[in-house]
This record gives C-alpha cells, sequence and structure tokens, in this order.
C-alpha cells in the first residue's frame, strides 16, 4: 500500500512534465495545425536557460519560474514571426520538417556552447527533502512539481472557459472557418498562442531542472513520448493532452514498478489501444468526415 | 479540414527523419602521405559530438599533441622522425561509421596507429581493421574486455580500464568493506549486462550477493520508481551501471528518494571526474567508484595536469591522460625501434615495463595486451572538503597493478 502510494506520487510527478509540455503542443496544434517537432528542443531550453541563469546571476528557481517562460513566450513569438509563419499557407509537412531542422540546430547549439555533460542545478532548500504521508516519505519536490502543474494547468482551463481570448482561441481551434466566418481575426491570435504553447514547454523544463540531468539531448526522447501524449489524448484537445500527460506518468511509474523492463513499450501499448479504440484519442472529437 | 490526416503522415515522416538523421558523416580533411613516407601519423577516432565528448573528445587530441612535444623535447635532434602529425575523426559511436574510418585513416590518411575509439561496439570493430591492415591501434576509450579476451590481436592494445577492472575495484573492495549485500541497476544494452555480469562475479568473490538487478530502458529520465524498488529490498549498497545523462538522471532522483539517509549507499559503476563536474559534488558527494588515474594524485600528474588546463581550460579526465601515455609510449618505441613499422613496434612494446605520468607500475602485457597499472577506488568530496576547482575525488584506496586487471589466465586470448 505503500509503495502503492509512493509510485503514484512518482508518476504524478512524472506526468506533470509530460501534462505541461503536452499541453503547450496542443495548443500550437489546435490553432496553428502545427506538430511542432520542437517542442522537446524548447523543454530542453527552458531548463538550461533556468540552469544558465541561476550561475550567471543567481537567479532562484522560484524567480526562474516565472522569467524563464515569459523568456521562451518571446523567443517562441520570434520563431513563429520569422519562420513558422511563412510555411502555414504550405502543407503541414513543411513546418514538421522546420521545427525538426529547429531541433536539430537548438540542440548542436546548446552542445557546442555548454557541452555534453550537462549543467548542475541546485534548489531552493525549501524543496528538498521529504514529509511523511502514512508512513511513507514522499519527497516535497515531487509534490511540488505536482502541485504546480495542477495550478497551470487549472489556470490555463480558466483562461479557455472564462476569458473572452480563451473563447475566440476555443474558436479558432475547434472551428476556424466558422470562427473567420463570424468574424473573428483567428490570424491575430496565431503568433501569442505559439508562443504560449513553446512557455508552457519552457516551464515543464524549469521544473525538470533540479529533478532531471540537464543536457542538449533531454528533449530528444521527451517529444518522442510527448506525441504518444497527445495522440493518447487527442490531438489538439485540451483536456485530453492534461489528462494524456498524467495517464502516461502514472503507466510509466507503475510499468517500472511491475514489469521494468516493458515500462516505456507499455506506453506505446497504450497508445494502440486507443488508436484502435477511438481513433481521436481520448477526449479528441470524431470527424464524420474523417 | 483534414488536420489529423496530416498529422498522421506526419508521423510518419517523421519517423523516417528520424532513421536517417543518425547516418550523416563529416570526413575529416585529407592529409598525411602515404605509409612509406618519411613521417610517422597518429590518428585519435572517438565521439567528437555525442554523449562522451566531454569524457575524451576534442582534447585528447591536445592531449596527443602534448605527447608529440614532450617526444620531441626529450629527443631533440636524435629523434628517428622528425615529421609527426596527429590527425582525428569522429565516429560518432557507431561500429560501422568507426569500422569505415578506421579504414579511411589506415589507408587514405596514411595513420600509423590509430587511438582512444571508446563505445565497445566501435572499439572491436576497430580492432579487426588493425588485425586486417596489420597497423597498430591503441584502445583508451572503451570498457569492453573482449580487446584482450577472444577478440584479442597482434596489433591491438588496450589502455585505462575495462568491465572487469572497475568490477573488481568497485565490487569486490565495497564488498570487502562491509557492504555485503547489493541491489544492482542497469541499463539494458551490451555494456549494462556485461556489467551487470562482471559485477555480480566480484561481488560474489568479495564474500557479498546480489539480491536482485533490475534493467531499464535506454536512454531514459524517470528513475524514481526503479529507486524506490531497489530500495524496498533493504539493501546495504545499490550498483548503479549507468552513464552519462542517464547516471546524472539517476543521481539526482536518488539524493531526492531518502535512501542515503537511510544509510543505502550508491557505488556507481562507470564514471569519469567530467561527470561529477557537470553535475557539482553536493548531487555525487559520497559516491564510490574505481578510477584509472587522477589529475590530483601526486606532484607528477598535476604537473601534467596544469599544462592541460592552459591549453584547454579543464582539468584532464583518465581518458586525456590515457592518450597522452599511449601516445608517448608509441613514440618511445618509434624511437626505440628506430622505424614505424607495426611488427617491429609490436616487438617493443610486448612486456615492456613503463613508469610514466599515467602509468604507475606500469606493464604492457605480452600475453594479452592488457595495459595494467595501479587503479584507485575514489570517494567523491563533499562540498566542505573541496580546496578548488575539480578537487572533487578522495582516494581511499590504491589497488596494486597485478591485482587490478583479469589476469592472463582468464583472458581466452590467442594471438
Amino acid at each position: 500500500m505503500n509503495a502503492v502510494l509512493q509510485y503514484t506520487v512518482q508518476g504524478l510527478a512524472a506526468g506533470s512534465f509530460y501534462a505541461l509540455a503536452a499541453l503547450g503542443l496542443a495548443v500550437i496544434f489546435g490553432v496553428l495545425g502545427v506538430v511542432n517537432f520542437a517542442h522537446g528542443a524548447f523543454y530542453m531550453l527552458g531548463a538550461v536557460a533556468a540552469a544558465v541563469l541561476l550561475d550567471t546571476v543567481g537567479m532562484s528557481l522560484w524567480l526562474a519560474l516565472i522569467v524563464v517562460p515569459l523568456l521562451m513566450l518571446v523567443f517562441g513569438m520570434l520563431v513563429e514571426r520569422l519562420l513558422v509563419q511563412w510555411l502555414l499557407p504550405l502543407d503541414p509537412l513543411y513546418n514538421l520538417l522546420l521545427t525538426f531542422g529547429l531541433t536539430l540546430l537548438l540542440v548542436d547549439l546548446v552542445k557546442r556552447r555548454y557541452g555534453v555533460s550537462g549543467l548542475p542545478y541546485e534548489r531552493p532548500d525549501v524543496l528538498s527533502g521529504r514529509i511523511q504521508v502514512a508512513g511513507v516519505g514522499l519527497p516535497i519536490y515531487q509534490l511540488f512539481v505536482i502541485g504546480v502543474a495542477l495550478l497551470v494547468c487549472l489556470g490555463v482551463w480558466l483562461l479557455m472557459t472564462r476569458t473572452r481570448v480563451g473563447m475566440i482561441v476555443r474558436a479558432a481551434t475547434e472551428r476556424p472557418e466558422l470562427a473567420g466566418a463570424l468574424g473573428i481575426n483567428v490570424g491575430r491570435w496565431v503568433t501569442p498562442v505559439f508562443g504560449f504553447g513553446v512557455a508552457l514547454a519552457g516551464l515543464a523544463g524549469v521544473l525538470a531542472a533540479p529533478f532531471r540531468a540537464i543536457t542538449a539531448e533531454m528533449g530528444s526522447d521527451f517529444i518522442i513520448i510527448l506525441f504518444a501524449v497527445v495522440v493518447i489524448g487527442g490531438l489538439g484537445s485540451i483536456v485530453g493532452a492534461v489528462a494524456g500527460g498524467f495517464l502516461v506518468g502514472l503507466v510509466e511509474a507503475f510499468g517500472q514498478a511491475y514489469a521494468p523492463t516493458f515500462a516505456q513499450v507499455l506506453i506505446f501499448v497504450l497508445m494502440a489501444v486507443v488508436v484502435l479504440a477511438r481513433p481521436a484519442g481520448l477526449f479528441g472529437r470524431e470527424e464524420a468526415t474523417a | 479540414m483534414n488536420k489529423r490526416r496530416t498529422a498522421a503522415g506526419a508521423s510518419i515522416l517523421m519517423a523516417g527523419v528520424l532513421v536517417t538523421a543518425g547516418c550523416g558523416a563529416g570526413g575529416p580533411s585529407a592529409g598525411g602521405g602515404d605509409f612509406t613516407d618519411d613521417k610517422v601519423v597518429l590518428a585519435l577516432l572517438n565521439d567528437a559530438s555525442g554523449v562522451y565528448k566531454d569524457v575524451s573528445g576534442p582534447n585528447s587530441k591536445v592531449a596527443i599533441q602534448m605527447a608529440i612535444d614532450d617526444y620531441q623535447e626529450k629527443y631533440g635532434d636524435d629523434a628517428v622522425v622528425e615529421d609527426i602529425e596527429v590527425t582525428s575523426a569522429d565516429h560518432q559511436n557507431e561500429p560501422d561509421i568507426a569500422n569505415t574510418k578506421a579504414q579511411e585513416l589506415y589507408d587514405r590518411e596514411g595513420a600509423d596507429i590509430i587511438l582512444d575509439v571508446p563505445t565497445s561496439s566501435a572499439a572491436l570493430a576497430v580492432a579487426t581493421q588493425a588485425k586486417n591492415k596489420k597497423k597498430l591501434y591503441m584502445n583508451i576509450g572503451a570498457g569492453t574486455t573482449e580487446l584482450t579476451g577472444a577478440q584479442c590481436n597482434k596489433y591491438t592494445f588496450h589502455y585505462a580500464y575495462d568491465t572487469w577492472m572497475l568490477a573488481n575495484g568497485t565490487g569486490t573492495v565495497v564488498t570487502e568493506e562491509g557492504d555485503k549485500n547489493w541491489q544492482l541497476i542497469y541499463p539494458d544494452y551490451a555494456f549494462g549486462q556485461d556489467m551487470v555480469k562482471s559485477f555480480t562475479g566480484a561481488i560474489e568473490a568479495g564474500g557479498g550477493k546480489v539480491g536482485g538487478t533490475i534493467a531499464t530502458p535506454f536512454p531514459n529520465d524517470n528513475f524514481a520508481t526503479y529507486i524506490t524498488k531497489a530500495g524496498a529490498a533493504n539493501p546495504q549498497v545499490i550498483g548503479t551501471m549507468h552513464a552519462g545523462g542517464d547516471l546524472i538522471n539517476l543521481v539526482k532522483q536518488y539524493n531526492d528518494s531518502g535512501l542515503k539517509e537511510k544509510g543505502i549507499d550508491l557505488a556507481v559503476g562507470l564514471m569519469f571526474i567530467s561527470d561529477i563536474h557537470s553535475l557539482g559534488v553536493e548531487a555525487f558527494e559520497g559516491t564510490i567508484f574505481t578510477d584509472a588515474w587522477y589529475w590530483n594524485l601526486d606532484e607528477k600528474s598535476r604537473e601534467w595536469a596544469d599544462r592541460f588546463l592552459e591549453e584547454t581550460g579543464d582539468r584532464p579526465t583518465y581518458a586525456h591522460a590515457g592518450n597522452y601515455s599511449a601516445a608517448l609510449q608509441y613514440l618511445e618505441a618509434v624511437q626505440s625501434a628506430g622505424t614505424d613499422d607495426a611488427d617491429a613496434i609490436v616487438e617493443e612494446l610486448e612486456g615492456k615495463k613503463v613508469d610514466d605520468m599515467f602509468l604507475r607500475n606500469g606493464e604492457i602485457r605480452a600475453e594479452d595486451h592488457r595495459v595494467i597499472h595501479d587503479v584507485y577506488l575514489a570517494r567523491v568530496k563533499g562540498p566542505d572538503a573541496v580546496e578548488e576547482d575539480w578537487d572533487y575525488e578522495e582516494i581511499i584506496k590504491t589497488i596494486p597493478a597485478e591485482e587490478a586487471f583479469r589476469p592472463v589466465a582468464e583472458s581466452g586470448c590467442s594471438m
């Protein structure tokens, strides 16, 4: 029982990284129709930025959690304005190739500048250690990650359902032609939405910095799992991305506990089952024409 | 709108992209003459851009150049050869690329010797080329004992470390010092499986037992549950066979698990000082591992490390020092043989007792070409004990050369 509690926390913590990053991926896919292959690299940049800011100006994790996503927002908007937007009218494959190329470029630049062994990161003492729950020591940092992820997901959900901006973005995501026909300037929201998605990947990166190896390659495998997450949750579905993220995290943790050799395979088995049973994903909408 | 369908097409395409992405290869610029030219060419073949770049990589070229400088300074006008070049190539840790590059280096660039070659599969591929072409090859960066075992050959020498030496150092010594009950966590590929086998043998020989082994995917960034599982068996020590980024992930999550406070130690199978440097001593404090050489061992090693620091801005790993020593011993052999003929040089090297900055009580074993020397059991210092940059290790035991490596009788090598 104690072990199950531990595995659940570990799974939810791993799922938090997936949920945050997948949320960004889903928003970008929803509004732009772009499968952003560079999302793993943006996650990596978030972690590297946090480590570099700590090393050079002594920026704490608390501040980095706000500053780095803002930097990534600006960076994402620049990427959209300078690169992505020119390929939007063409087949989505072009943007997939562009973002894939961007990944290679960013990973190599980081390797060149910061080497391949990774960067050190020290977290605030408050977040170290464990608290005892039902006789089990649960790492405070993992609980913190889960808390932040849930808060941000809740915030994004409120933003999407309770504000005018969210309504426009949702309309643009779900029925872009109809939204356009009703006089909503969908194009205006493309750049900030792309930046917002990138900022979420960056935030996941900052959260990962104290807990995982900060290397140029850290996003390379992350992005593969992330694609599985959005496929399971339903491409373009915001709730699906979050639910898919936590679900995949749990499958990973319990897989590691009870079938260690198959832990990663299980994720893709889950994906295959979901695609067979519900091709649009758990929370995706079936389209009559699809 | 067919966003969903294009997305499916997109994922098929990106799978293709992933497959082809790993295949590009950059070639070194042509240089060097043919083999009969009046010059010696040393070729460095290693990982210039991937996970082992910081362990050895381009800085090993600097180390080899330092050996050439030292040779020329020592012999001056008496040197049997004036023109000595060093060239390098990136094998990207791929055996097929290593294979092609080795042929290129030997045939087209006139390399008289190939040095380094991390990644066991790549290392074995190059050994085959050395054998076929009858050219010298000194491996520093790879761990496989096959190089001096079943797949040994006349032209291949193995420097620095191997899996037997790591397992013997960490497994046996830690067990004998009281940590008898082990759990092993390892990445599920050739190196990890080899290491688990070697460690299990060493631990049992030391009177300990391996309570369980856990295989993990490679690469992996989430070890929390694996660690909880290993800890649940209440071992005295957890041994990890991970390297690079995986090792850092594992150590960070071990520190979070609370096992350290419970008195469950962490022993690392393969670790380089560059790993400690990148993650910081706080994270690794107390970790025990076997080291082939340490820059701050004594005056002699320190002096060389100072020169290396001046050239590169970093302190050397034992792979850098091993490349220096291998290049130097090769040039010494060229000097006494008076030729770059491989057979003559092998004759010079075999059975030679050597003592240099890297090799302490060293001997180039004639029987299996294992280069043996003293190795060290090290413990990572705590932050308070660190007196300067890169001052990370406390040497807790010197393992004498004769005990540090696999005995000839067990090697299974016949030349």
